[in-house]
């Protein structure tokens, strides 16, 4: 088939001139290249092929592919060509429904010279189609089948192509084609490895490591260079890849320990029911979601705004009902206080599953929360991104109220020295509500944005206690900043252990470090020091 | 022997040892020689749910013995429980034979079908049921020995060991969840056919283990009795109580608290290794962190540091939740165990046994006057 290239090339700029006159002629033309099918001939019919698909005619991928599957039919008396349509026929040239029995007529033959024709003219067509995700679509298969009967189309989509990413796309597939093309010049190969090498993926690894056994010596030499710079370059990106990865898991985790961060980390209240805040959080965003879907369906982008301060009023009045009513009567009994709030966790639980249901609840993301872009070798979901953004606002945000306001003043008194801070008239008992309601509140808030990456059911909090604690643990309790390197290097430890230990042995790797690290540092990694160790 | 039950078991404790013994053989006896038609006759189900019952009692037991006279807090017991569960389960699967699906003599069914051609390591041996038997008792006290050896010694206490050791049991959850860890992953071992020869399903079988159970807790019973009521036992109430102190008297804590959570890791795998052949299957989530932390709530209901309380919080809270979970009120189970957490803690912190107990000893000290010295209650000097 490649001694018919040039043949084919010929036709090809012919059909093109042709393309650019007038419609009437280039009607003309689609018509002629359609009744050189019916010659019964296989030169003819390649020949027909070949001028069907550079026709540019609304018909001629339906006619092309109807020759595939045996569907295209001619009549050897009247030279006309059909397609069959179930019992009835379609003019091939039209698209008219004729409305005659398909008996009459004869399938067009093909061999298997034909057959890689007919597919090269199918890929070609819809390198040429005027949908940009087809073409490239065309010239990702076309990389990946190199068949050279597709180079003149190739060249003819390269010269045309605006869109810079199709462009690179097909350029890359010219390559491929050209660097497997037995006859083309060195020098050619030469370039088309370094054009490859630009694709910079695994596919790229792939194709230029299976090169032919005649390739040229300089040509393989020039490959294994552009193999190991692409795979180191692979590497790299897979570091980058978990690194975001992991930073992706560590906001989560810094979503869920931050409130704990609070009502353990810093008043040292064992809350066993945080997990539920979280997920009291998520729910309160499903019933935001389902009002604003069935009264106000244009406020549905803004769902997360409004369901960001009523989870967090949710969450942290039930915190501050669970401290008055429980918690209070338990400060100083730690294990008591882990004791009840358990059982706090199983009725919220309970509750939630009477309420909603056990199964899960279908969440919506907002539009700007979906899709992804890409930086380099990578993919960047919205929702990730945002999750990252909305878990260091919270901590910033709590940081700052705990440094610069009344409430965040009075809090770390009566944390700090309890008796002094009444004495100097502090209502202690308030500021202990309201710090475990502001503990409990910022769960509801990362209920919120867990919403948009885990299932809503009343099981969301119990996958996060354990995690929170750990992170709360290992940073240091009742200091934030360890909480939030905890978060992130408890993430990033985990991303990077999964690839090689499975995502379960490398949960169990970090709990079993963790365990360790304890016995090292019981304190934690920004253990506190002087008297807050006693207090 | 009298010497020894009044020193070692008091008045009440041989009361409750010899009707822990009494029911060990009335049950039996009620199930075997009485006809189904007796009023006498127990039914073989409830048989198998007592003997369910009085393994959990063990098991309770087991953290009384640490949480209620050492003030260690597992939340990771049913950790220990599970272990000696699957090392019984190991055995009853080695005991199926050619008698699987496959048929295979040496590979249980889970291995022929995940394609293994050999038995790994940790597998050889487990067909000898003396063997087994050592591992019931070897793998928890190790696991716990070279938990409780990192975790004392860096003096990791309170609700910190509570948290590791609730993460410990989650670990292995998530590990034994795994096919590849070589004991059945989700579906765990089960479908056993023989112990030592007997069939498992059989009548006759079931009453021996509930018997054997009954045993067991009785051992149970007198080892943590033995253990209290030795100078070693005031030690360990001496740690609940004020550790520094304890630590600064001269008294070597860590030692002390590493052997007491290893003699009661070994007492839970006891338990679970009872509990398998009984309800005839161990899967991984006999490792699930709620499992444990629900067992805690058995002794708290009991009252822990009462020893006689656990067993009877076992019994009385399972009995709750066989009753709540199997009828038409399943729904509000959760809500009555949640509602049972926070009233116990709030409400009845000494438990129902240790409650009474506070009530005769003001009683006797009301009416002796200054004269009796009242059982100290756990509650932490520092």
């Amino acid at each position: 088939m490649f001694r018919n290239s040039h043949r084919v090339t010929g036709i090809l700029f012919a059909l093109c001139l042709l393309m650019g006159s007038a419609a009437t002629a280039k009607a003309a033309s689609f018509a002629d290249a359609v009744a050189l099918l019916a010659a019964d001939s296989f030169s003819d019919t390649e020949a027909g092929i070949t001028a069907v698909a550079a026709s540019g005619h609304a018909m001629a991928p339906k006619v092309i592919g109807a020759l595939q599957q045996s569907q295209l039919l001619f009549d050897a008396n009247s030279r006309r060509v059909v397609i069959k349509d179930g019992s009835n026929v379609i003019d091939a040239t039209t698209g008219e429904r004729l409305g005659e029995a398909a008996t009459g007529f004869a399938p067009v033959r093909l061999n298997n010279r034909l057959r890689r024709s007919v597919e090269a003219a199918l890929g070609g067509l819809t390198l040429l189609s005027p949908d940009r995700g087809t073409r490239l679509g065309a010239a990702q298969s076309v990389f990946r089948s190199r068949d050279a009967a597709t180079l003149p189309t190739l060249d003819a989509a390269i010269a045309k192509e605006q869109d810079s990413e199709v462009n690179r796309a097909l350029t890359a597939a010219r390559a491929a084609v050209v660097l497997y093309k037995p006859d083309a010049a060195e020098a050619d190969k030469l370039e088309a490895v370094s054009t490859i090498r630009l694709r910079n993926d695994q596919e790229a690894v792939a194709l230029l490591s299976g090169l032919p056994s005649d390739t040229p010596p300089t040509v393989s030499r020039a490959a294994q260079a552009a193999i190991t710079t692409i795979q180191n370059n692979l590497a790299a990106w897979a570091g980058v890849q978990n690194a975001w990865y992991g930073l992706s898991l560590g906001s989560v985790l810094l979503l869920a320990a931050i409130g704990l961060a609070i009502t353990f980390g810093v008043m040292g209240v064992i809350n066993m029911a945080h997990g539920e805040m979280v997920m009291l959080g998520a729910y309160t965003t499903f019933v935001v979601q389902e009002v604003i879907r069935t009264r106000y369906p244009h406020l549905f982008d803004l769902s997360l705004v409004f369901a960001l301060p009523l989870a967090f009023m949710v969450a942290g009045g039930i915190g501050i009902l669970i401290e008055r009513s429980v918690i209070r009567f338990l400060y100083g009994r730690p294990l008591e206080t882990l004791l009840a709030t358990w059982g706090i966790s199983l009725i919220l639980q309970q509750a939630v599953r009477t309420i909603f249901g056990p199964t899960n609840r279908e969440v919506g993301a907002p539009s700007w929360m979906t899709g992804a872009f890409e930086v380099g070798q990578i993919t960047i979901t919205y929702n990730r991104l945002w999750i990252i953004c909305f878990a260091l606002v919270t901590f910033a945000a709590l940081l700052a109220m705990l440094r610069f306001t009344r409430l965040g003043l009075e809090m770390r008194a009566v944390t700090q020295n309890r008796t002094m801070a009444a004495s100097m008239g502090i209502r202690t008992a308030r500021i202990d509500a309201l710090t475990f309601g502001l503990g409990s509140g910022i769960a509801g808030i990362a209920g919120v944005a867990l919403s948009q990456i885990d299932n809503v059911s009343p099981n969301l909090g119990q996958g996060y206690i354990i995690d929170s604690f750990m992170v709360v643990v290992f940073g240091g309790v009742g200091n934030l900043w360890g909480t939030l390197v905890g978060a992130f290097t408890l993430g990033i430890a985990n991303k990077f252990l999964e690839p090689y230990a499975g995502a379960v042995l490398g949960k169990i790797a970090i709990l079993v470090l963790i365990i360790l690290f304890i016995q090292k540092r019981p304190r934690g990694l920004f253990a506190l020091r002087g008297r807050a160790v006693e207090a | 022997m009298h010497a020894f039950a009044d020193r070692t078991l008091g008045r009440v404790g041989t009361v409750f040892l010899a009707s822990i013994l009494v029911v060990a053989v009335a049950v039996p006896v009620s199930n075997l020689l009485f006809p189904p038609g007796s009023p006498l006759h127990m039914p073989s189900y409830l048989v198998a749910l007592l003997g369910k019952y009085i393994c959990y009692a063990l098991l309770a037991l087991s953290i009384d013995l640490i949480w209620g006279y050492c003030g260690i807090l597992s939340l990771g017991h049913g950790a220990f429980f599970a272990l000696g569960g699957y090392a019984m389960g190991m055995y009853l699967m080695r005991q199926i034979g050619t008698r699987g699906v496959y048929a295979n003599p040496e590979l249980p069914d889970f291995m022929v079908f995940l394609n293994w051609s050999e038995l790994p390591v940790f597998w050889y041996g487990f067909q000898h049921f003396a063997y087994a038997a050592f591992m019931i008792v070897a793998v928890p006290g190790l696991l716990a020995f070279l938990f409780g050896w990192f975790a004392f010694r860096s003096r990791v206490t309170g609700v910190y060991l509570s948290i590791i050791t609730q993460a410990m049991t989650f670990a292995l959850m998530l590990g034994f969840f795994r096919n590849n860890f070589g004991f059945g992953g989700n579906n765990g071992l089960t479908d056993f056919k023989e112990i030592l020869g007997f069939n498992v399903q059989a009548a006759g079988t079931r009453a021996a283990l509930f018997a054997a159970s009954c045993l067991a807790l009785a051992v149970g019973f007198v080892i943590c009795r033995a253990i209290i009521t030795s100078k070693f036992g005031k030690v360990l109430i001496a740690i609940r109580d004020a550790e520094s102190r304890t630590r600064f008297l001269g008294y070597r804590v860590e030692s002390y608290k590493l052997f007491v959570f290893t003699v009661s890791a070994c007492m839970a795998g006891v338990a679970g290794a009872l509990y398998v052949p009984q309800v005839g299957i161990i899967n991984p989530s006999e490792f699930a962190p709620a499992n444990s932390i629900e067992a805690v709530i058995w002794v708290a209901v009991g009252g822990r540091g009462t020893l006689i309380g656990p067993i009877i919080g076992a019994l009385v809270v399972n009995y709750a939740k066989t009753t709540f979970t199997s009828g038409m009120l399943a729904p509000y189970w959760l809500f009555l165990l949640g509602g049972l957490f926070v009233a116990v803690t709030l409400l009845l912190p000494r438990g129902i046994v240790g409650t009474i107990q506070h009530f005769w000893s003001q009683r006797r000290q009301a009416r002796d006057g200054e004269g009796a010295v009242p059982e100290p209650s756990p509650a932490p000097a520092e």
